[in-house]
């Protein structure tokens, strides 16, 4: 599985990739968790608001900290 | 193995610490040397710490004074609504909404008014602001809309424009929001007839906007708002200079309509967001003892009404919370900024009227009057200068006092807050050298311009 967390250096993104290494952790499944910074390939995502979460290729959620059922829901 | 042991002594503990020194070394210098310098910074700034100098001393205590000053007059009547009313604004405002007139199908017109205001609607922290702008860009509205969203977002944001019309006066308040808008579509414009040649088209890709944390009718989101804004302006009403009128009577009787209007907005609050009848009957009535109470100090009933609201929000589950954490983190985030900035500009400039280390002269040679020099000056400064969010109003305040005209403080403030230096860095990165290059020219001529009217017209 291919986890992305789109959003530049802020809190609340940092936050969301540590949840979604939690959830990835806790779930117990393999997964690559790669943070995107650059805002032009955030911009070729479609995401209007940061931090989103995209699992393979799919955009989960956008411009808020997803809760850590939300992310088990996405990666189970 | 004999060998080494023939080695006399004195030559094997040589070779031994010629060895060790070749060893990668156990002092990590990356991770000593951040904290060194701090200290030995700290060190020398005070060992140097110019004490016996009267002009030093001096705006030492005119920057404590300016910090007192903000803290009685500014922080609880003003900076602290602003917070609530900011945070209101990120949790009950839709981005979606905002966001779906700058995607790729919206109507050109109407693409860059959104864009020009949508600064102050969408209340995003400065980290956000360069992905949304990369995506009205390259997958929405186009390089115009998005400039100009680049442009206004942190131009006119509403705890700006706030705290601009309290401390610098309503006239210069309502310039920079007006200018604000007006610059952000000018640019926008220019910049898209500029590189219009260069626009591919766009894939028709999906666009994911931010799902709303709160859904309610327009018309209850701005009665919202009305009321607090309304409580806000009550609250600091200012003494007019005359007796007499209607802006004196309205003084009079400020804390009757700041109180009444809180109460309207603890209804609301009991109608739309869950919030228990009882307690709010218990807040009122704290806040009624304490105004009865003690009349001659409405900064107490405030005081009780502020921390009564909060209690409201935070023991309300729901949109409450969200709302209360919103207002939080802006007040985090900007407070200690603002705190510096208070200290350092009354450190270098002084409070208005008095001197802090820099020479009034200086000020006013540079940029006093209403000059094309003075506001070119004032914009190019602007332009390049570093401002942490909002603590441009104090520097100003004190650039003013110092015999800055209007007109040049006007074009620091159109050029300042939307760019400086590291932001230009940024935002070359995405836009790359040419489009950058134009975009700050355009920025730094348009806030001479305007300068130069406002302050022909208000000198």
């Amino acid at each position: 599985m291919d986890i992305k967390v789109l959003g530049p250096g802020c809190p609340k993104c940092q936050q969301t990739e540590k949840l979604v290494k939690e959830a990835v952790a806790e779930a117990g499944v393999v997964a690559d968790i790669e943070k995107v910074t650059d805002a032009m390939e955030i911009a070729g995502y479609g995401v209007f608001g940061t931090p989103s979460v995209v699992v393979d290729g799919e955009v989960k959620s956008v411009g808020k900290i997803p809760k850590k059922e939300e992310i088990f829901s996405w990666i189970k | 193995m004999n060998e080494t042991l023939s080695i006399p002594r004195s030559a094997g503990r040589l070779e031994g610490s010629v060895l060790k020194e070749e060893e990668p070394s156990q002092i990590d210098w990356k991770r000593i040397i951040k904290p060194f310098i701090l200290i030995t910074g700290g060190f020398l700034l005070f060992f140097f710490l110019p004490m016996e100098n009267a002009r030093f001393t001096n705006a030492v205590m005119e920057s404590l004074a300016l910090a007192k000053w903000y803290a009685q007059e500014h922080v609880l009547l003003c900076l602290v609504p602003a917070f609530f009313i900011a945070g209101a604004v990120a949790v009950f405002v839709s981005q979606g909404a905002v966001m779906k007139y700058l995607g790729s199908g919206a109507h050109k017109a109407l693409s860059y008014g959104v864009a020009s205001v949508s600064g102050s609607v969408l209340a995003v922290c400065s980290c956000t602001v360069l992905p949304l702008f990369a995506g009205i860009w390259k997958r929405g509205a186009g390089l115009g809309p998005a400039i100009a969203f680049l442009y206004s977002g942190p131009a006119i944001n509403v705890l700006a424009i706030i705290l601009t019309a309290r401390i610098l006066g309503p006239e210069i308040g309502a310039a920079r929001a007006v200018g604000a808008v007006i610059f952000s579509i000018v640019i926008g414009l220019f910049m898209h007839m500029m590189f219009r040649k260069e626009e591919a088209e766009k894939a028709a890709a999906a666009m994911h906007m931010p799902e709303p944390e709160v859904e309610r009718p327009l018309w209850q989101t701005s009665l919202l708002f009305a009321v607090m804004v309304g409580l806000l302006v009550s609250a600091t009403w200012g003494k007019p200079a005359q007796a007499g009128g209607l802006w004196s009577a309205v003084f009079s009787m400020k804390w009757l309509l700041a109180g009444g209007l809180a109460t309207v907005l603890g209804i609301l609050m009991v109608r739309w967001m869950r919030v228990k009848f009882y307690k709010l009957i218990i807040a009122v009535a704290a806040v009624l003892i304490s105004a009865i109470a003690i009349p001659e100090q409405p900064l107490i009933a405030f005081s009780i009404g502020l921390v009564a609201f909060v209690t409201l929000l935070t023991t309300t589950r729901g949109e409450t919370e969200s709302w209360f954490t919103a207002s939080w983190d802006f007040a985090k985030q900007i407070m200690p900024l603002l705190l510096a900035g208070v200290l350092v500009a009354g450190l270098l400039l002084g409070k208005p009227g008095s001197e802090g280390l820099i020479p009034s002269s200086w000020i006013s040679g540079l940029v006093g009057g209403n000059t094309l020099w003075a506001n070119l000056f004032a914009s190019v400064v602007g332009a390049f200068m570093y401002f942490a969010t909002l603590t441009e109003v104090p520097i100003l305040q004190g650039l003013i006092g110092a015999g800055m005209g209007k007109g040049p403080a006007l074009a620091l403030l159109l050029a300042g807050p939307a760019l400086s230096l590291p932001n230009m860095l940024v935002i070359h990165s995405v836009l790359g050298t040419k489009k950058t290059g134009a975009f700050v020219s355009l920025v730094v001529v348009m806030a001479t311009v305007s300068g130069l009217i406002f302050g022909h017209f208000f000198q």
